[in-house]
């Protein structure tokens, strides 16, 4: 079938039917040879570099790596200053954080889906399923009967006092100060921690079998710890670090792209605020470019310009038929 | 060809009532749109002349053994190559069927944009080629935050920020382990392969497109074309 | 069955990452082989020769 239309030949855009000559052509033959080609490499490259498989981040790990830095993260969840408490919405309610792009802030429309208290869900829950600590419990009651006020100084006093703290013969030592039940808390807090309880804990919060791993990997990525293993390892946002893989090992290379975005100004600038919103939709409109070259006027025009084509059917041009 | 032995003594008003069923429209449709010699050529036209033209039958063929290691991973469950030497070897070939299954892609893409693919009513073949890709990149994202190690961990928290800016981040949840492995191993391999499918039948239906005239670049054409249908290959 | 020795790397990738750093690119030797390769792969896809008789059919 074919159409008919009248309009201005554009050589970017139509080209006339083949009219020329065919030769045999086995495409069983050539997928079987592709296959077994591909296969080979793979084979060949799995023998050679294997795969990389660095060991995950528990908060067992990170609380018994570096003691500290648990107890230093858990009073900002405690007292809702860290980058989760803070985060808003699709965690938590927070005015005025999320990313805007113009007025705009489709994180702020779509709201809180995946809610999370990080004091009560990364403190005080967890300790309330310890029993056995007749000074936990009192510690725990002791705060949650306290006013809003009262809590917020007892933090502010441990923040504070945590800044200063230290570990000796593997206990966690914090000066003392005016922190009244905090400190047993996040004291007990850091053993559980450091037991593996505090990870069963993320994820058997309300039922037996768990595969959403949210509140743990926010809890990890809250540490210092966690950021550091990344960026040692070169896989932070400045350091291009979206197309990076562990080790030597290539990673993600085609997200080179959008990794780009994040090392230049204005996104690390001007729009370093909002630059997550920014790079996406700039992602989001390169992509629909990608998909609509053949009627973007000039893009389609760049294979005729760059005679690229004369070296690909040059065996056609030099009439080699 | 196949006759389907049938009562031959059915009326006219049967023939008719047949010819008119979903089954038979829809039969003759795509008979129509792709005849078997145009689905599965054994000809291919002279101009092809280049290796650039075997990268789209690479990426095929690196998308194969990705299904087929993603196959024996599903066997034994996402933890399985942690712990196992076996394991462990089939997803180094997953892992490394992946690196070709882009690499080869990407040089297709480069080939098919040199050639303006598109030209000749071909645009849905590239529209269903970019596509393709940028589902592809999904896939392999949801591979990555599947992984169940350090790697998985820190992409998923590095990722949640861009993609909560959008509000997607909401529903598609990176932290999401269960979530992240069922878009992996179901929705994302059959999306990839439905959109491959469709680009190997529009490749197919409009066929290869041919080279640009000689001298495209040095005269303009303004004669008005007959056809812009495309060739069968 | 595939042996246990074969089933290790032969080289080992494991160990710290090499970068290249050039203004504000910083791109990990890995990818940037990988860039190379396939930038080479298409000029030779292109450049080279195909020949038909006795070739791929």
């Amino acid at each position: 079938m074919t159409k008919t239309k009248e309009r201005r030949f554009n050589p970017d855009r139509d080209v006339n039917p083949w009219k020329g000559g065919y030769r045999p052509y086995d495409i069983a033959k050539e997928i079987v040879i592709c296959f077994v080609v591909m296969l080979v490499l793979v084979v060949g490259l799995a023998i050679v570099f294997g795969s990389p498989d660095d060991k995950a981040v528990t908060i067992q790990t990170w609380s018994n790596a570096n003691q500290v830095d648990f107890a230093q993260t858990a009073i900002t969840e405690l007292d809702g200053t860290s980058a989760t408490a803070q985060y808003g919405p699709p965690y938590n309610n927070v005015a005025d954080v999320s990313q805007k792009i113009g007025p705009f802030s489709p994180e702020a429309l779509v709201g809180v889906h995946i809610p999370v208290n990080t004091a009560q869900d990364f403190v005080i829950g967890p300790l309330e399923t310890v029993t056995n600590s007749p000074v936990l419990t009192m510690a725990l009651n002791q705060f949650n009967a306290a006013s809003p006020s009262q809590q917020a100084n007892w933090e502010s006093a441990y923040a504070t006092a945590v800044q200063k703290a230290k570990v000796f013969h593997n206990v966690l030592v914090v000066p003392l100060a005016r922190y009244g039940p905090v400190g047993i808390m996040i004291r007990q807090l850091t053993d559980m921690a450091r037991s593996g309880a505090l990870d069963t804990s993320m994820i058997n919060q309300d039922h037996f079998y768990g595969t959403d791993y949210t509140k743990s990997l926010l809890y990890v990525a809250d540490g210092t710890y966690f950021s550091d293993q990344g960026t040692a390892l070169h896989l932070s946002g400045g350091q291009w670090g979206m197309m990076n893989e562990t080790g030597n090992f290539p990673g993600q290379a085609w997200l080179w792209l959008y990794s780009f975005w994040y090392q230049i100004p204005p996104f690390t600038t001007a729009w370093e605020p909002n630059a997550d919103i920014l790079v996406s939709v700039l992602m989001m409109i390169l992509s629909v470019l990608l998909i609509l070259v053949p009627f973007v006027p000039g893009v389609r025009s760049i294979p005729r310009w760059s005679r690229v084509y004369r070296l690909i059917w040059r065996d056609h041009y030099k009439g080699r038929e | 060809m196949t006759t389907l032995e049938h009562d031959t003594s059915s009326s006219p008003e049967e023939d008719a009532e047949v010819s008119k069923q979903w089954t038979t429209r829809i039969r003759r449709r795509l008979v129509e749109m792709l005849p078997p010699e145009r689905l599965i050529p054994d000809r291919q036209p002279s101009f092809l002349s280049s290796w650039i033209y075997i990268f789209g039958a690479l990426t095929i063929g690196a998308l194969a053994i990705i299904i087929l290691t993603g196959m024996v991973l599903s066997l034994e469950g996402p933890g399985w190559w942690h712990t196992s030497s076996l394991g462990l070897f089939v997803n180094s070939m997953h892992l490394w069927s992946v690196e070709l299954f882009f690499f080869c892609m990407v040089i297709h893409l480069w080939g098919k944009f040199f050639m303006a693919a598109w030209r000749g009513n071909r645009q849905l073949t590239w529209i269903t080629g970019a596509v393709t890709f940028l589902v592809s990149v999904g896939a392999a994202f949801t591979g990555y935050v599947s992984q169940t190690n350090f790697d998985s961990q820190w992409i998923a928290t590095q990722a949640k920020d861009g993609i909560n800016s959008t509000g997607v981040g909401a529903f598609f949840n990176v932290l999401n382990f269960g979530q992240m492995l069922m878009w992996h191993i179901v929705l994302l391999p059959v999306g990839v392969l439905f959109l491959t499918g469709l680009h190997i039948l529009m490749v197919r239906r409009r066929g290869i497109v041919p080279p640009f005239e000689d001298g495209v670049n040095d005269k303009s054409e303004t004669v008005a074309s007959g056809t812009q249908e495309g060739t069968p290959s | 069955m595939i042996g246990r020795s074969i089933l290790g790397a032969l080289v080992n990738l494991t160990k710290p990452g090499m970068y290249v750093h050039w203004g504000f690119i910083q791109i990990s030797v890995a990818n940037l082989i990988v860039i190379g390769l396939m930038t080479l792969t298409f000029i030779l896809a292109i450049a080279i020769p195909f020949h038909r008789k006795g070739g791929r059919s």
